[in-house]
């Protein structure tokens, strides 16, 4: 187990260093250093002058990959490659391109970005297996029927427009919340609360739906049909026998996306003026931060890699006919 | 030549497409395995209810898709011919009373006056603060209490023309049906009627009259009035919803479309050859797919604007430029998602691999590249069928979340996520501006809902795991 984790972790370092090329081509091969100052500094004409002190500034100065100007070892150092993006491995994701610090910022804007991504994860999860178990109890019928058209409906429905209605009706209709902003340790809750009550109904469609076809699937195995022909109750079938087996594919499901939460939801936070790790991200592409940008791409790519590694691990914990070699 | 054609990239493409739609057609009826899943789709109500909405959708689509310059009057004879720089489309004409009818800013659905108060001057000399009457929407009333009856005569008037053309399609429709299967037409009529034919004509032709009921009572209503209000500049709603279809198509086809080659290429070889090539392929897909998309995405048209910013003399027109970005969007959005159809190849190719058939052809000395042309690549064409039919609703769905964050279409071009994204402080309002919202959240829904149950009977009739369950 052990071995095979280390095995992985190796395995996550030539896609990170895949990762990080492609931003580097993306940030510094396809438009130079000197097109960014340009674009920062905004006038049509600016001076050789303004766009050298631009680059001295942010650090964008020194050549691409290999620097003819130094000796030894600091010929690949002394570049924009080194200093920009192999730092990152070490996460030292350096300072944005307004001076402030990258990596203080993640672990300051960490904490609202998971106060919401937790709570819609647990309770969305909770809610949708209870619905889809309730829609299995009535499969084959009118309930069944009509309530995956509603479900399908639900999932047509653009999260903008979830986002929209729920600060509508909730704040500016009723008055119950605030529309957005935040506020520091437990006073948060009242700005949580809708949020995630959106968060929530938006994952109802495809959520809900997902688990349905879980659980059918289940329901039709042969294991079933021994625990009815035993004479069991349907509800205990269901929720002993179906949920238990179904909870494997659930598990590994909701496993991969677990690390990915510190990420944020770019729409939602921003819709309601938290200050996560999702807005921090449309922030810096509003205001074309391009040093921010990197280093969320990169943190992006780590995390979808530990999900990965995260989810191959769980298969062996909850299933042992899983092993990993 | 009274008009210049001009052919936009994305333009190209949608014709690419449906050449390439129409020739898998051809190739798939003479081909029972893929001609039977189609036919099981055709039988299946929702299957038939929902083509003919999407090809309501289409027909807009496509309309707005053929595009010209028109010919200025002619300043002295003999001139050489000067076309005017506006690039219009076959849609622009058909609704030149709703794009030329713009107000001054917001009125709401059917109103006759402006939504905000202004200071007019009257005949007297002395200015009042009131809403002033709109310079279109319903300029024509005199009476202004004749509003509510105007605009029932002009639905009905509507609804009549829509069930006119109706009777006109289903006659021949339905004798089209009867020759083909040599029944009189009494016959074949009274057979729809009782919903007892093979493919769900009934289901078909209802929706159909429902669709075109709706489109003759609104067309008619908005040669009038705005029926969906106007937005900040005075701009028909209803305009820029319709307008906005072609961009949802276009990005919920296109990006299938452009990553279509690499997927399959690199999918099947990846399966096929195994070994090394698989596992460069899988290097290159795991690391693509572990970018995050949306910054990806960011990325790539952040740089598209460096780029744009600092070239801004290569673009003739405005439309040139959207378009290009448009096309630009699609590309990236086709990276982001071309790696789940490359996973699904790659399994079926090791599969296929392995079947008699190619085991048979490799032994006979057939060449590797003719064998996957010859063996692979037509068994997994479904796979690729249900792909650009499932991922088309999500991407529409993407494309209003990418506006919203400024990394969608360009600003200037109609799409529901700008629609969106400009309603967003019109919510704020008091009273609330509603029908921008509105407008773009019915369009979209529709469209999405509809490629979801679509999709959904693709997959039933193509999956062969639910084959004979129902």
């Amino acid at each position: 187990m052990t071995a095979y984790v280390i095995r992985r972790l190796l395995y996550a370092i030539p896609i990170l260093i895949g990762v990080n090329l492609i931003t580097f081509v993306l940030f510094f091969v396809l438009n130079s250093p000197d097109e960014m100052a340009r674009m920062h500094l905004g006038e049509k004409r600016v001076t050789e002058e303004a766009i050298g002190n631009w680059k001295r500034e942010h650090g964008y100065d020194k050549p691409l990959l290999f620097n003819d100007s130094v000796s030894g070892l600091a010929r690949f150092t002394e570049t924009i490659f080194f200093e920009r993006s192999v730092r990152l491995f070490v996460f030292d994701f350096g300072s944005s391109d307004d001076g402030r610090d990258i990596g203080y910022d993640i672990a300051q804007r960490m904490w609202p970005s998971l106060a919401i991504a937790v709570p819609v994860l647990l309770v969305g999860l909770a809610f949708n297996i209870s619905l889809a178990l309730f829609i299995v109890l009535f499969r084959a019928t009118y309930v069944d029927l009509g309530s995956v058209v509603v479900l399908v409906a639900m999932m047509s429905i653009s999260g903008l427009f979830y986002i929209i209605g729920g600060q509508f009706l909730l704040s500016k209709v009723f008055h119950l919340v605030p529309i957005s902003g935040y506020d520091t340790g437990l006073h948060a809750w009242k700005f949580l609360v809708l949020p995630v009550i959106v968060g929530v109904i938006g994952g109802i469609g495809a959520g809900t739906r997902w688990y349905r076809t879980l659980f059918l699937e289940e329901v039709s195995k042969d294991y079933v049909r021994t625990a009815r022909a035993k004479g069991l109750g349907e509800r205990r079938v269901l929720f002993r026998h179906v949920l238990g087996n179904a909870l494997i594919p659930i598990l590994t499901g909701v496993v991969v996306v677990l690390p990915l939460l510190f990420m944020g939801s770019l729409i939602t936070e921003s819709f309601f003026g938290i200050p996560g790790l999702g807005s921090y991200t449309i922030d810096a592409i509003n205001n074309q931060d391009f040093a921010i940008v990197r280093a969320m791409v990169f943190l992006g790519a780590v995390l979808y890699i530990l999900g990965l590694l995260l989810t191959d691990i769980s298969y062996t914990l909850v299933d042992p006919r899983v092993r990993l070699q | 030549m009274a008009l210049m054609p001009v052919v936009l990239w994305t333009d190209a493409l949608v014709f690419l497409l449906i050449a390439l739609a129409i020739g898998f057609a051809l190739y798939a009826c003479r081909h029972e395995h893929l001609r039977a899943p189609w036919q099981r789709v055709m039988r299946s109500r929702v299957g038939m209810v929902t083509l003919v909405v999407l090809a309501f959708y289409v027909l807009i689509g496509l309309l707005d898709t053929v595009h010209f310059r028109l010919r200025l009057p002619e300043q002295q004879p003999g001139a050489q011919a000067q076309f005017s720089p506006e690039v219009l489309s076959l849609l622009d004409v058909l609704l030149r009373s709703l794009r030329e009818g713009q107000e001054k800013t917001y009125s709401a659905p059917f109103a006759t006056h402006l939504f905000v108060k202004e200071a007019i001057a009257q005949p007297d000399g002395s200015v009042v603060r009131d809403y002033p009457r709109l310079l279109h929407g319903g300029s024509h009333l005199r009476d202004l209490d004749q509003r509510g009856l105007d605009i029932l005569f002009r639905g009905l008037g509507g609804a009549v023309q829509g069930l006119l053309v109706w009777c006109l399609l289903t006659w021949g429709l339905v004798w089209l049906i009867a020759q083909g299967q040599g029944r009189a037409l009494g016959e074949m009529g009274s057979l729809i009627r009782r919903g007892r034919t093979r493919l769900p004509w009934r289901a078909g032709l209802m929706t159909l009259l429902l669709m075109l009921v709706i489109a003759f009572v609104a067309g008619n209503l908005a040669l009038k009035y705005h029926i969906l209000g106007t937005d900040k500049v005075g701009e028909d709603v209803f305009y820029q919803a319709l307008k906005s279809i072609r961009t949802g198509l276009v990005i919920g086809t296109l990006t299938t479309l452009v990553m279509l080659p690499a997927a399959i290429l690199l999918g099947i070889m990846a399966g096929y050859f195994r070994g090394w090539v698989d596992d460069v392929i899988q290097y290159l897909y795991t690391t693509l797919n572990s970018i995050p998309g949306v910054l990806l995405i960011a990325a790539a048209i952040l740089m598209l604007q460096v780029y744009m910013s600092n070239n801004a003399d290569r673009f003739e027109s405005l439309v040139e430029r959207a378009d290009l970005r448009l096309l630009f969007l699609c590309l990236i959005l086709g990276v982001t998602s071309w790696t789940g159809l490359c996973r699904l190849l790659r399994g079926d190719a090791l599969k296929l691999r392995e079947s008699d058939y190619v085991q048979a052809a490799v032994s006979l000395g057939v060449g590797h590249f003719a064998v996957i042309g010859r063996h692979i690549l037509p068994n997994v064409l479904h796979i690729v069928m249900i792909t650009l039919v499932l991922d088309f609703s999500g991407l529409v769905l993407a494309e209003a979340v990418l506006s919203y964050v400024n990394i969608g279409v360009d600003p200037t071009m109609n799409s529901w996520g700008n629609m969106i994204n400009s309603s967003r402080l019109e919510m704020a309002r008091e009273p609330v501006v509603w029908w921008s919202l509105a407008a773009a959240f019915l369009f979209m829904f529709t469209l999405v809902l509809m490629a979801n149950l679509f999709a959904d009977v693709v997959r039933d009739a193509f999956d062969p795991r639910l084959r004979g369950t129902r």
